[in-house]
């Protein structure tokens, strides 16, 4: 409904409005992104049948990481916004992901081993997430936030695509060995760190100096604006089922052949991918609150189709449809609103913050719909979700309400 | 943007994509070298892991041992029948292929997860396998489910999983819905067969009828049945304590007496009969390559290494 609203745009008219930055640190994403998602798609191959271990090892230190790495994300907010160079912090935070690929052939068959190298992966995601964003945002104009992250968006999508096809290519046609599998990984990690240092430059602040503080980065929370849309976007966050639960459900619900599940991401992110930068450029002219918000009603529709009586290929195009309407309506959104309510000088701070709360709040929401899950059975899980989601965004808009009543 | 560093950053590109190209082009196209083996007076087939081409070898009763052209993740013979779990491109990423006693390709099927396990009824009628489907992972982050299905070549029918079937645990019928199976065993009459089923953290072994799409708990605790030549024993893998490692066990099924194999510490496989007294299963030394050993399956002696950089035992 969004795309049809906005006016497209042209690919030359993009490149005039939005810096450079924005398509060099797009690029960084897309290769990184490759070199990722090769991995993800990897693993479980690389565990079961080169390790011949169990993938259940894993799976519990999972949960644990990603909450680890979410506090990261604050500490690396902070340093790049202290010493003022943004840039520094990300390369370091590519540069450690980058390095992990070719210490998965040192540890061996360990779980311990692999459970670290992992992790050591998700700390270098999280030291570099918010130095990018905060990058994006300073050398972009207030009026283009919107469009700048949808682009930046669009590309690190295109990459998350390519990397499982890599994969598989890779596997079926070339080799099973593990050693070639990484070391063409960590190849796209590296030229993605190579186009980070050579063609992105730190976005310069006339922010006077000297004044980033951790009490001043905390204090960003009594700041109403942030601390409300933390609020907010942590809330909806609680309520957001994880990918992994809508696509279970949705196979199962559609009656689809099992073989589709590990393609329902690709429709999601294709959707994702091709609405981003409109919906960013249209969240520019409406309000990027406005479509962040529209997004999780996009979000409560493609919960309640889950419920019927739609089946088959109808309900799975449809749901796939809205899920990367959802993600392209928010994901890069929430950043661009958030990057105006930050100061410069605190802008990396201030994103991490956002992206802090939101990442814990989806944690919790996935482990609680694992247990509901377990216990209540599909309908009742997916029904209890669209219940949370309604009554989150019922909180949230009377959250905005009052302060717009108050200002 | 100075122009120099333009450069600098352009050559950096192009030296890392040649070099990685390099590597990966000189890597595929090394032969590997057979890893080392052992004898069995059996005989044994095999995925070989040495070289990345995941090639089916045979290892005869004279210790000579055969490459063949076949490429699985998982492969088993019985009866003249030959499944072989492999990957197969894009999407979907995964097939089951059944091969006949000539080799011939007689049925694919796609896969929604990667290889697990693979068996054939001895009669080589019944064709069954389990994949690790990663990404419906619900109940955990980074968790996984299984799928089991199994083919019935007598009529052709395609069941591509066990969840339809009507499960009893512990004398109560099944309601919960996340409940996954893995590793089937199908007896020598093409219909009993055994599986695991597991529910939240618990499994149990459990045995069903093909027709009846039934199955109940036989006992606890069991993963991965393997059903004995003779129908008279099973062979599962255990673990040692609640969260200790994997080690193979055989029950016999008349007298419910359980026999640990010695050794075995740490496997992690659904074991092959051999023949009525040898098992086979995959395991993986400290910092080496996974290996196929074999143990008596009485639980007397010590385990034999078969094959080195090795998995997927199967009889030959």
């Amino acid at each position: 409904m969004y795309v049809a609203t906005s006016r497209p745009k042209g690919g030359a008219e993009l490149r005039k409005r939005l810096p450079s930055t924005v398509f060099a640190l797009g690029t960084v994403s897309l290769l990184t992104d490759v070199s990722a998602e090769m991995i993800t798609a990897f693993m479980p191959v690389y565990l079961l049948f080169s390790l011949q271990m169990s993938y259940l090892q894993f799976g519990l230190l999972d949960g644990i990481y990603t909450g680890a790495t979410a506090v990261l994300r604050l500490a690396g907010g902070y340093v790049a916004d202290r010493m003022r160079r943004h840039k520094a912090v990300a390369v370091a935070g590519y540069g450690l992901s980058a390095v992990t690929k070719l210490a998965f052939p040192v540890v061996g068959a360990s779980a311990f081993g692999i459970g670290g190298v992992l992790a050591l992966d998700r700390a270098g995601k999280g030291l570099r997430t918010s130095p990018r964003d905060a990058m994006i945002s300073l050398a972009t104009p207030k009026e283009s936030l919107g469009v700048a992250f949808g682009v930046h968006r669009t590309m690190d999508t295109i990459g998350a695509l390519i990397g499982p096809l890599m994969t598989f290519a890779v596997l079926a046609w070339l080799t099973t060995s593990p050693e070639p599998m990484f070391v063409i990984s960590f190849c796209f990690a590296l030229l993605g760190l190579i186009v980070l240092v050579f063609f992105v430059r730190q976005p310069r602040s006339d922010a006077p100096s000297g004044r980033v503080s951790i009490r001043r980065s905390l204090g960003l929370l009594r700041h109403a604006g942030l601390r409300r849309t933390t609020v907010a976007a942590g809330l909806l966050g609680l309520v957001t089922m994880s990918d992994a639960f809508l696509f279970v459900v949705l196979q199962r619900v559609s009656g689809l052949n099992p073989t589709w599940l590990a393609l329902m991401p690709v429709g999601t992110a294709l959707v994702f991918l091709l609405t981003a930068t409109p919906i960013g450029s249209f969240a520019d002219r409406v309000g990027r609150w406005t479509v962040f918000f529209a997004g999780h009603v996009v979000l409560l529709a493609a919960y309640v189709l889950l419920l019927g009586p739609i089946t088959g290929w109808p309900l799975v195009i449809l749901t796939l449809g809205l899920h990367g309407l959802f993600y392209a309506a928010t994901d890069g959104v929430l950043m661009a609103h958030g990057a105006t309510m930050v100061p410069e000088e605190l802008r990396a701070s201030g994103l991490s913050i956002v992206q802090t709360g939101q990442a814990l709040a989806r944690l919790v929401s996935s482990i609680a719909f694992g247990f509901s899950l377990q216990y209540l059975g599909f309908t009742t899980s997916v029904a209890l979700g669209v219940g949370a989601l309604l009554v989150a965004l019922v909180a949230v808009r009377v959250i905005m309400l009052r302060a717009e009543v108050e200002s | 943007m100075t122009r120099r560093r333009m450069l600098s950053g352009v050559a950096a590109l192009v030296l890392v994509v040649l070099l990685g190209t390099g590597y990966v082009l000189w890597t595929v196209t090394k032969e590997g070298a057979a890893a080392a083996g052992g004898q069995s007076s059996t005989g044994l087939r095999f995925v070989d892991q040495t070289d990345g081409r995941n090639r089916v070898d045979v290892l005869a009763a004279d210790g000579s041992r055969t490459a063949g052209s076949l490429r699985c993740q998982r492969v088993y013979s019985a009866g003249g029948t030959t499944v072989c779990l492999r990957l197969a491109g894009l999407g979907p990423s995964y097939e089951v292929a059944v091969l006949d006693s000539s080799g011939a390709t007689v049925k694919t099927v796609g896969l929604p997860g990667v290889p697990s396990r693979a068996r054939v009824s001895a009669s080589g009628k019944i064709v069954s396998w389990t994949v690790f489907v990663v990404g419906d992972s619900y109940a955990v982050p980074g968790g996984f489910s299984t799928r089991t299905g199994y083919i019935d070549l007598r009529d052709g029918t395609v069941v591509e999983s066990l969840e339809h079937f009507t499960s009893t645990i512990e004398g109560k019928v099944e309601q919960r819905e996340n409940v996954n199976y893995w590793g089937v065993t199908v007896a020598e009459d093409d219909n009993t067969f055994y599986a695991t089923l597991g529910s939240g953290s618990q499994n149990w072994l459990v045995k069903g009828d093909l027709r009846a799409k039934t199955m109940e708990t036989v006992r606890p605790g069991a993963e991965c049945p393997s059903l004995s030549p003779d129908g008279k024993r099973v062979a599962y893998k255990k673990r040692a304590g609640s969260l200790g490692a994997w080690q193979l066990a055989v029950l016999d099924l008349a007298s419910g007496k359980e026999t640990p194999i010695p050794n075995s510490h740490g496997m992690d496989d659904q074991a092959a009969w051999l023949d009525d007294s040898t098992l086979a299963y995959a395991k993986v030394p400290q910092g080496e390559a996974p290996a196929i050993y074999s143990s008596a399956a009485d639980g007397t002696g010590e385990a034999v290494l078969l094959a080195a950089s090795a998995s997927s035992p199967s009889p030959p």
